[in-house]
């Protein structure tokens, strides 16, 4: 067996067991009693804030009354009305910049009710019943395509397919869920939940999903805008952001992403290489995901190089702080300048940076760094745009979703507008839907 | 630091805190523990007649009200007298009272409502040595369907006789336990005082269903699918309690009659509050119950620590403090005019005021589109609802308004001068003022 000091990329630096423990839950799911002491501490606020926060608008107060009262299935109820994905947000919301950051007790006490957790205590306690609570209406006889299978093309779908209107959902990966089943951090999202909440969401009927059909290779966008009644486009952002930097190219340097779906989809993580030394480049949720998963892997050195200064990190202070606990080093205000080594990358050079107006530059001033594997994590780019007008980078859309052309919708990380949240992508899915259902049949 | 002791009835104790007739005071073990921990005295689980004892229930006696985090905020109990022999029990409490000679220690009696009975079991009490007895005509279950307890409780004649017996038979003090299950309180309690009684206590537990099983459509607690009433006790009884204690401290009839007070005392706080309402002493078994023996310093060193802030030296300086106030609704001066005040530093924004005011009182909290609360003043009648609905203590505030002041709610100028519904225009029978 390998350790953490073992040179080179290289599989098995822990145990199996060890492996097991470090990837499970983030936040371990809570026990009934553990679930009714923190419902308790609701005070069923008036026009709550936390519903204000939340982006699919979830009746928090109301779902939680529902747990303290014996009623978690009706919780569960609660919550789907608003987000039927709500079993994966309660894993991967980042709460403490939505809801619990809201409630009135983070502001009384510092220590606001643990929404995230009760959330996940309904929805698991209901999915856990094999219970689908949507019946779908009369069929309305319309036939809409949804491209992409990641959380706003999901959510859009259920609504489309409850509403009464058929469904086919193409996705271009071999595997429905989006990020969900390729992107989330492995101990937020344990068990295969992803791959089973989409069996649970579709069985609602009514929802065909076609996986490895991609916009732009087997699909056209006019054949789907002639053959079906709608569109909508929820392709995500597949494309990843090229770093201009010498020795760019040397073996050991991958996107994050690339290397966290190949970890998602790791049958044995023991099986998967990691370097001794580790080095992510960005400062955003992606770049804390690889960086903590590298570490869990066996990795003895893991450090996150961001060009700016720890505020303006995309990454919230909560997700630094897990960073940190887990021993991942950050540097600040450090950019990629070379990246060295013989084939295969063994150090990178970074040169500390100085902001004049917002305006970033180099100093001049550089350190080396080890490196076995650097991970880029500088941002996604949409890769397919269905020849549709953008906004910026992402496909432009109005308050409804709707795109530069008649018939076609788009939300999610691939439209403007909005952060790229799971909940987000779920909230334009959803909204979305009920336009294209009263756009298509009157009325909602 | 201020000195607890208390005099009650000539029986005295280190502290007014003793432990009701009931399960903590069982037998001799738990009487011995209970000393330990510094309780000030005890009134022994109610001892029956000569024979065989009665029996108890083999299923669940308890049922419960829980408020937040399982707090017990009410308790239900089927359970009787105690179901262990009577001289058992009266050499346990020989040997207490020997081992305890400064604690309180007073025997509570359910026997049949014949002259013969009491004649009988009195002089076995006496012999123990023990500083008194307490007449158990409160026990709502049980023991009331064959005549005695709640049955006695609710006939003022009787408890006048049977009180008369015990004065006559048994030579120290005489406590008769009231129960609540009645509409006046005060009959009870002056036919005592006829009987001789030196003091009432109470309550007694009210009669009570605290819950049923949805599935089996049992009452709790449930024996084998079916329940019956039980006595109800624990914080939620704590005001019907003070209210009737309050009744008895201030009616012509009864005024002066020591009392032992009882019903949901928790804390030291409740305690001072029964004292202030003419108590001599308090009793508790729910809060033991619930925490165990320990909570009685919790108890002791509150009410020290509150009497030597107010300068009281001794219980005495307190009790009955509050039974002038006590008054009838038609003596309320209804010239006294407030407004709630909300104090925005304190308030976290739930809008629990605004919600309740706006939906079930008057329309008086207005919110604004940043989630700040604030009172109007024309709208505010003052009824309290927002106090007491808001999560934050001491954050809304009642504000009483000045003399000369005007109420913008009425339009009128709030006056000095006390005036109260006996003499308002709106009353019919309104006596004109002089
Ligand atoms: C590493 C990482 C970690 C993240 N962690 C979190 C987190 O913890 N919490 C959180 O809230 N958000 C997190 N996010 C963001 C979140 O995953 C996204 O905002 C969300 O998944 C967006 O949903 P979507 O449906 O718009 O797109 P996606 O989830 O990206 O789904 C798009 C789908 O479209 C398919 N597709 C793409 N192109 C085509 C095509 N041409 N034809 C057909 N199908 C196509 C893809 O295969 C995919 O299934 C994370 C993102 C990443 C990258
Ligand atoms: C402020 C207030 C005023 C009430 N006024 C009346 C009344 O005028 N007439 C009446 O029959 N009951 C009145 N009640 C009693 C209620 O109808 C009800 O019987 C009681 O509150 C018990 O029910 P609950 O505790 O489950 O709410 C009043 C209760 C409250 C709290
Ligand atoms: S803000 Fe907090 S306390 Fe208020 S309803 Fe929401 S979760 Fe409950
Ligand atoms: S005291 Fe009553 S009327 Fe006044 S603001 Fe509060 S709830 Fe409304
Ligand atoms: S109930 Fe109290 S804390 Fe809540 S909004 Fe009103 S004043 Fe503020």
């Amino acid at each position: 067996m390998n350790s953490q000091y073992t040179p080179g990329v290289v599989p098995a630096r822990l145990s199996g067991d060890a492996l097991v423990q470090n990837f499970a839950d983030l936040h371990a799911p809570l026990a009934p009693h553990e679930a009714a002491v923190a419902a308790d501490r609701c005070y069923f606020c008036h026009d709550a804030p936390c519903i204000t926060a939340c982006p699919t608008d979830i009746d928090i107060p109301l779902f939680i009354r529902q747990i303290s009262t014996g009623t978690p299935e009706a919780a569960a109820k609660t919550i789907f009305d608003q987000n039927i994905l709500g079993g994966m947000c309660a894993r991967v919301c980042p709460t403490e910049d939505l809801c619990e950051q809201a409630c009135v007790r983070e502001m009384a006490e510092g220590k606001p009710v643990e929404i995230g957790r009760l959330q996940r205590y309904a929805t698991d306690t209901l999915m856990a019943k094999g219970i689908h609570p949507y019946e779908r209406a009369p069929g309305t006889g319309k036939k809409i395509a949804v491209v992409g299978a990641g959380p706003a093309g999901l959510s859009c779908a259920h609504r489309l397919a409850m509403l009464g209107n058929d469904v086919t959902v193409y996705d271009a990966m071999p595997k429905p869920g989006g990020l969900n089943e390729y992107g989330i951090a492995a101990y937020k999202s344990t068990n295969d939940f992803a791959a089973a909440e989409v069996e649970w969401l579709v069985s609602i009927g009514g929802i065909e999903i076609k996986n490895g059909m991609a916009l732009g290779d087997q699909l056209k966008m006019d054949d789907l805008v002639g053959c079906f009644a709608a569109v909508f486009l929820a392709v995500g952002l597949g494309g990843v952001n090229a770093m201009g930097v010498d020795g760019n190219d040397k073996d050991g340097v991958t996107d994050a992403v690339s290397f966290i779906q190949e970890l998602r989809q790791a049958s044995d993580l023991t099986m998967l290489p990691i370097g001794r030394n580790v080095v992510v480049i960005g400062g955003g949720m992606t770049a804390v995901d690889a960086a903590v998963q590298s570490k869990l892997l066996g990795a003895e050195q893991v450090t996150i190089a961001y060009r700016r200064g720890r505020d303006a990190m995309s990454a919230s202070r909560y997700e630094q702080d897990l960073a940190a606990s887990h021993g991942v080093q950050l540097l600040f205000n450090v950019q990629p300048k070379a990246i060295h080594g013989n084939g295969a990358v063994a150090e990178i050079e970074l040169e500390y940076t100085s902001a004049i107006d917002g305006k970033l530059s180099g100093t001049g001033e550089t350190v080396r760094l080890k490196a076995d594997q650097v991970f880029r994590a500088i941002g996604q780019t949409l890769t397919s745009d269905g020849g549709l007008t953008l906004e910026g980078r992402k496909i432009a859309v109005d308050e409804h979703g709707r795109t530069s052309r008649a018939g076609v919708w788009a939300g999610g990380d691939c439209a403007a507008g909005g952060d790229d949240l799971t909940v987000t992508a779920v909230a334009e899915g959803r909204d979305a839907a009920m336009d294209i259902h009263a756009t298509l049949n009157g009325s909602v | 630091m201020a000195d607890l002791t208390t005099n009650f009835l000539g029986i005295t104790s280190p502290n007014p805190f003793w432990l009701a007739s009931a399960p903590p005071t069982d037998k001799e073990y738990n009487v011995r523990r209970a000393f330990e921990a510094g309780w000030g005295g005890v009134v022994w689980k109610t001892l029956g007649s000569e024979g065989p004892p009665v029996v108890n229930v083999n299923g669940p006696r308890y049922g419960v009200i829980h408020g937040a985090d399982r707090r017990v905020l009410g308790l239900n109990n089927i359970e009787l007298i105690t179901d262990r022999d009577l001289q058992t029990n009266l050499d346990e409490i020989t040997r207490v009272k020997k081992d305890y000679p400064d604690r309180a220690l007073i025997v509570s009696i359910m026997v049949p409502c014949e002259e013969q009975a009491w004649k009988d079991i009195l002089p076995k009490v006496e012999a123990t040595g023990a500083d008194g007895i307490e007449l158990n005509f409160g026990c709502p279950h049980g023991m009331s369907e064959r005549g005695m307890g709640a049955a006695v409780g609710q006939v003022p004649e009787y408890i006048e006789m049977v009180t008369r017996w015990c004065k006559q038979y048994y030579s120290k003090p005489v406590i008769v336990k009231l129960t609540p299950n009645i509409t006046d309180i005060r009959k009870p309690a002056a036919a005592a005082k006829r009987g001789g009684a030196d003091a009432v206590s109470l309550i007694n537990t009210i009669n009570s269903i605290v819950s049923v099983d949805l599935d089996t459509m049992s009452p709790e607690p449930s024996i084998g699918g079916k329940g019956s009433h039980g006595g109800y006790c624990g914080p939620a009884v704590k005001p019907i309690a003070m209210s009737m204690v309050s009744e008895i401290a201030r009616d012509p009839e009864t005024q002066g009659l020591p009392i032992s007070g009882i019903g949901g005392v928790t804390t030291w706080r409740d305690a001072a509050e029964y004292i202030t309402l003419g108590c001599g002493n308090v009793q508790v078994c729910t809060a033991a119950m619930t925490y165990g023996f320990k909570v009685v310093q919790e108890m002791i060193s509150g009410l020290s620590q509150w009497m030597d802030e107010k300068g009281h030296v001794s219980i005495q300086d307190f009790m009955g403090a509050a039974v002038p106030n006590v008054t009838d609704w038609q003596y309320l001066n209804l010239n006294y005019v407030a407004k709630a005040s909300i104090n925005q530093d304190d308030c976290i924004s739930c809008g629990r005021c605004y919600a309740a005011c706006e939906d079930t009182s008057h329309q008086a909290i207005a919110m604004s589109d940043d989630r700040t609360f604030s009172v109007i003043d024309s709208e505010c009648v003052a009824c309290n609802l927002c106090v007491e609905v808001c999560p934050v203590e001491g954050c809304i505030s009642m504000v009483p308004m000045e003399p000369g002041t005007v109420d913008p709610r009425t339009g009128k100028t709030v006056e000095a001068d006390y005036a109260n519904w006996t003499t308002h225009p709106n009353n019919p029978g309104a006596v004109a003022a002089e």
